[in-house]
């Protein structure tokens, strides 16, 4: 077989981005086709529901569920203040003595009424959500109410793993090899508002002195599993995230342990120092794969907007590829060759191999699973 | 619908999971239906891709250039213009297409009871037993104040939710009060805005006007037959049957290239063959063999993200099937070490490591969750995450798998003074006649040997147990196909899927080391011998191959038991395997393991060494 499909994140300089950016539910949408938009800038917006309280008020009144419509003052859909009546009794005698009434806890509306359980739904005000462009771009399409699909050329890397949400700031580069280790003394207030770029680790205080100085993100090749456990408090189990607040974002480049950051994403990242960068964190390895994303919007012309069709990458001979799993783990090589029969490996496993060349010259051969492909 | 060899002489099933797409090709063979090719591709339900079809044509072109090698036939051919041709035509096409599915992570519901152990419960089984993932179970006392329930409900976003609550003619005023909290959380499905969310309504019938004035608006609506209709009385097929209604309807509708791909599955008459959810399909099948060989029976799939269990016990062939959505050796391989703890890991692994190497090595294991361990000491440390992994899945499983709660029992007068309650587990392992495992870890082994010590330090089997291993996870796919014809199924299911490995001797009961445990005196058809008195806290294997029987003669010592009759001497017939006859005399309730880490990686090295589970350079 003279090629496979294989696996890879892309490190690129240049590359045609389309990003959807659309609404959690329907509303409004604040840009038109055409219009070009900055990276911190709204494109849509909306007010999600309020949070709904329930209570018991027929329980609260001391009467039976089907009682209740007696005593209501309030009907659904009506707009109720902190304090609004909710219902009252009449008293003793119906005379106004011993009068019961019961107030409504929050601002909102009534949701509903039920004469079965005596049950009340309030729902506090609709919370506004907004949606930012997130890059540098192009308006390119408005999907009705729900967003936009902004597109531009940018530099572009994707990250094995992240934390922390999306952010914006310029890239800042520390490290001077990509297998440097992050100094912390390095990170000083010249650093506020930054994207700092380790090389092939940081350690837990590095980020503690990083959060201290306002650092917006921190790019780095490997992280030690038990310092994110220590920033976030807890282990993480399945790797979804991008949603910790944690006061920056962090991406990895390479994985876990110390590992050198890749000579390509390092140099990418060198070349556009002190660039406008836009980074998030998000990882979901399972269904719907997403992965971390450096993005260096660079200048461009409407009419260079052409996406290539999607397709997998491709393992044959001459592929540039890094190795994923020990042995050599981190290492980038070149394919040789692409041996059809399977073949055993040390753990005696039957696997369809690669033969591959590293830069230095030495040969190896290992499980086609355990490379992935530097697309460019 | 079901059709015969005339009709049915070959057939392409497909199990479109989360990662791959898994072709077979089941064909009439010399009077008898064999799977004889198999192919796979990457799933193409996500991005860049985005349609689920084009991995099942690219798993079947490479079925197709499979088949054309071994008939020496460049002619055949199942599909033309990227469709499949039903009914065959000679070279041309096949006479049925059938498929499951577990892709865009598979259904997601949530259930809703009023008691969590009794309707909340039943809740639960259906959806499981229908193939769902159960994302929460929400009930009027699971300990949550109302608001925290509706913010949780809102922020799940299912594919559908199940609502049971109160027996018919009881209290409706839970179930309503559950109605409206689903209500004011305005749920929304999972895939898309562009519909409402299915809630299925199963529970009591004098509470339906209710639940529709509280619900139709809002929800799209399905009122079946109440789950729990007698707190004695269990009904869950209505529910199921909805629930795999809805999973066509509307999930699949949903999902990229789902439309077209259930237009693809038909029988050779060309009525629609209904996809699947993937573990429902291998409930079919495991159901299916208990009944016809009257065994009971543990399967086990473990995938990179999800565990599931599916048991069937008792002379009722009560099926119970559980998903441990958390516990896998890629995806959530992260998790089961969260949850087992690195000592519980540790515990399995025959030689020293420095934690946080292993630790780091676990995360990169779930960032790239498709790496295979290529060094030998990688290999071991992931089978011992694997053994961890079954055994929390199982220990879920024996929890749930349990009889109906809540229920008045006559107690006779031997009962009176037991501890026994309503809802004990019905999971019996000294009663359990063949255990299954499936999933990569287990099916793709190196050595079928180390399959064999994972299933029985991760499940304990007791008594005398049967092991078997489905070869290439065949499972979902005959389930599927028993839905046309039963025979294809149980045929194929019987010679290509299930490879037997070999049986499992554990005597009951606490000893001490070194004490005499079991004789054991065993006689093959080829006149081989073995016979011994083997002490306490030891294992042994001996070579008895597939279709191989050795008449046994077994007796225990110090108070160590045998079956469920408590037998201590036993005359039997051992079923052989591809390992053999594993005679293992480390106790049951309770099973330890050394303490003192020395001597546990000794007796490890010792046992691995007998069971020939690894190479001998890494056991010494």
């Amino acid at each position: 077989m003279g090629q496979a499909y294989s696996a890879g994140l892309t490190v690129t300089d240049s590359i045609v981005l389309r990003k959807e950016r659309i609404l959690p539910l329907k509303g409004q949408v604040l840009v038109k086709k055409g219009d070009m938009v900055k990276a911190d800038q709204v494109v849509a917006e909306t007010l999600l529901p309020g949070k709904v309280v329930p209570f018991n008020l027929a329980n609260k009144l001391g009467v039976t569920p089907a009682q209740l419509a007696t005593y209501i003052k309030v009907q659904p859909g009506q707009q109720i203040t902190k304090d609004t009546v909710l219902a009252a009794n009449k008293g003793l005698f119906g005379l106004g003595f011993l009068k019961s009434e019961v107030k409504s806890p929050v601002d909102g509306e009534v949701e509903n009424i039920s004469a079965v359980t005596g049950q009340v739904l309030l729902r506090e005000p609709r919370i506004p959500v907004q949606v930012k462009a997130f890059i540098d771009g192009l308006v390119t399409d408005v999907i009705e109410n729900e967003g936009v699909i902004i597109e531009n050329k940018s530099a572009y890397i994707q990250g094995i793993f992240g934390l922390g949400d999306e952010t914006v700031g310029e890239l800042k580069m520390l490290a001077e090899t990509p297998d440097d280790e992050l100094d912390p003394a390095k990170i000083d207030e010249s650093c506020r508002g930054k994207i700092l770029v380790a090389g092939a680790f940081l350690h837990f205080h590095a980020i503690d002195v990083a959060r201290k100085h306002g650092v917006k993100a921190i790019i780095t090749g490997g992280i030690d599993d038990q310092d994110i456990k220590k920033l976030l408090g807890y282990d993480i189990g399945v790797a979804i995230t991008g949603h910790e607040k944690i006061g920056l974002t962090i991406v990895c480049t390479e994985g876990f342990g110390k590992i050198t950051m890749a000579q390509k994403t390092f140099d990418l990242l060198k070349a556009f120092n002190g660039r406008k960068t836009s980074i998030h964190g998000r990882t979901q390895i399972r269904a719907g794969v997403i992965r971390p994303e450096i993005i260096i919007p660079l200048d461009f012309d409407a009419n260079e907007l052409i996406t290539k069709e999607a397709s997998l990458p491709i393992l044959e001979p001459g592929t540039l590829i890094r190795i994923i799993r020990q042995p050599h783990f981190g290492r980038i090589a070149k394919v040789t060759a692409l041996p059809e029969e399977l073949t055993k490996v040390e753990s005696e496993t039957l696997v369809r191999i690669l033969e591959g060349e590293f830069e230095d010259g030495t040969k190896f051969s290992m499980p086609r699973a355990n490379v992935e492909v530097i697309e460019s | 619908m079901q059709y015969d060899e005339k009709r049915l002489t070959r057939i392409v099933a497909t199990d479109c999971g989360s990662t791959t797409t898994k072709a077979i090709l089941i064909e009439w063979v010399d009077g008898e239906y064999r799977q004889t090719i198999r192919g796979e591709a990457p799933t193409t339900v996500e991005a860049p891709l985005n349609d689920v079809t084009k991995g099942v044509i690219n798993a079947t072109q490479e079925l197709e250039e499979l088949a054309r090698l071994k008939y020496k036939n460049p002619n055949l051919k199942f599909m033309e213009n990227g469709e499949f041709v039903i009914p065959r035509k000679g070279d041309i096409g096949v006479d049925a297409y059938v498929s499951t599915s577990s892709a865009g992570g598979g259904l997601q519901m949530m259930v809703t009871g009023v008691v969590a152990a009794m309707t909340g419960e039943s809740a639960e089984r259906a959806a499981l037993g229908a193939g769902a993932i159960v994302m929460d179970l929400i009930a009027s006392n699971d300990k949550r104040m109302n608001h925290e329930k509706i913010e949780r409900i809102r922020q799940l976003r299912p594919d559908m939710i199940l609502m049971a609550g109160g027996e018919d003619g009881g209290t409706v005023k839970h179930v309503v009060e559950m109605a409206e909290l689903v209500a004011g959380a305005d749920p929304k499905p999972r895939l898309g805005s562009s519909y409402k969310l299915p809630v299925i309504y199963a529970g009591n019938k004098d509470a339906r006007d209710e639940i529709k004035n509280t619900l139709a608006e809002k929800v799209d609506l399905i009122v079946t037959d109440n789950i729990r209709p007698k707190l004695e009385q269990e009904n869950l097929g209505p529910a199921r049957d909805k629930i795999h209604d809805l999973f066509m309807e509307h999930v699949m509708q949903q999902a990229p290239g789902y439309n077209k791909l259930m237009e693809w599955t038909k029988g050779p008459d060309l009525q629609n063959v209904p996809i699947m959810p993937t573990p429902a399909a291998v409930g079919n099948i495991m159901q299916a063999i208990a009944k016809e060989e009257n065994i009971e029976v543990v399967g086990v799939d473990i995938g990179g993200a999800t565990t599931d269990v599916f048991s069937v016990f008792t002379e009722e062939y009560i099926f119970n099937r559980t998903v441990s959505a958390n516990l896998g050796m890629s995806y959530s391989i992260s998790n089961v070490l969260a949850s087992a703890g690195l000592d519980n890991i540790m515990r399995w692994v025959p030689f020293d490591i420095n934690e946080g190497e292993l630790r780091n090595m676990i995360k990169n294991k779930m960032i790239r969750p498709t790496t295979i361990p290529s060094l030998l000491e990688e290999l071991v440390l992931e089978q011992a995450i694997a053994k961890e992994a079954l055994r929390l899945a199982f220990e879920q499983h024996k929890e749930f798998a349990s009889g109906l709660k809540g229920m008045q029992r006559q107690r006779d007068i031997s009962e009176a003074f037991s501890q026994s309650t309503s809802g004990a587990t019905i999971v019996n392992l000294m009663t359990l006649n063949l255990l299954v495992g499936s999933g990569g870890v287990l099916s793709h082994a190196p050595r079928r040997n180390q399959t064999v010590m994972m299933l029985i330090d991760a499940f304990l089997p007791e008594g005398i147990t049967r092991l078997a291993v489905d070869s290439i996870f065949m499972m979902p796919h005959l389930g599927v196909l028993s839905e046309i014809s039963t025979k294809a199924a149980t045929e194929v299911f019987r010679k290509d899927c299930m490879v037997y490995l070999g049986t499992c001797v554990a005597p009951v009961g606490k000893g001490k080391t070194g004490k005499p445990a079991l004789y054991a005196k065993l006689e093959f058809a080829d006149g081989r011998k073995f016979e011994e008195e083997i002490p306490y806290g030891e294992m042994r294997l001996i070579p008895c191959g597939e279709g191989e029987v050795a008449k046994a003669h077994l007796k225990t010592s110090g108070g160590l038991i045998l079956d469920k009759d408590k037998n201590r001497e036993l005359t039997i017939d051992l079923h052989g395997g591809k390992v053999g006859i594993v005679l293992d005399t480390r106790g049951r309730q309770p099973f330890g393991l050394p303490t003192e880490k020395q001597e546990r990686i000794a007796a490890l090295k010792k046992w691995m060494n007998e069971l020939n589970a690894y190479p001998k350079d890494i056991l010494v």
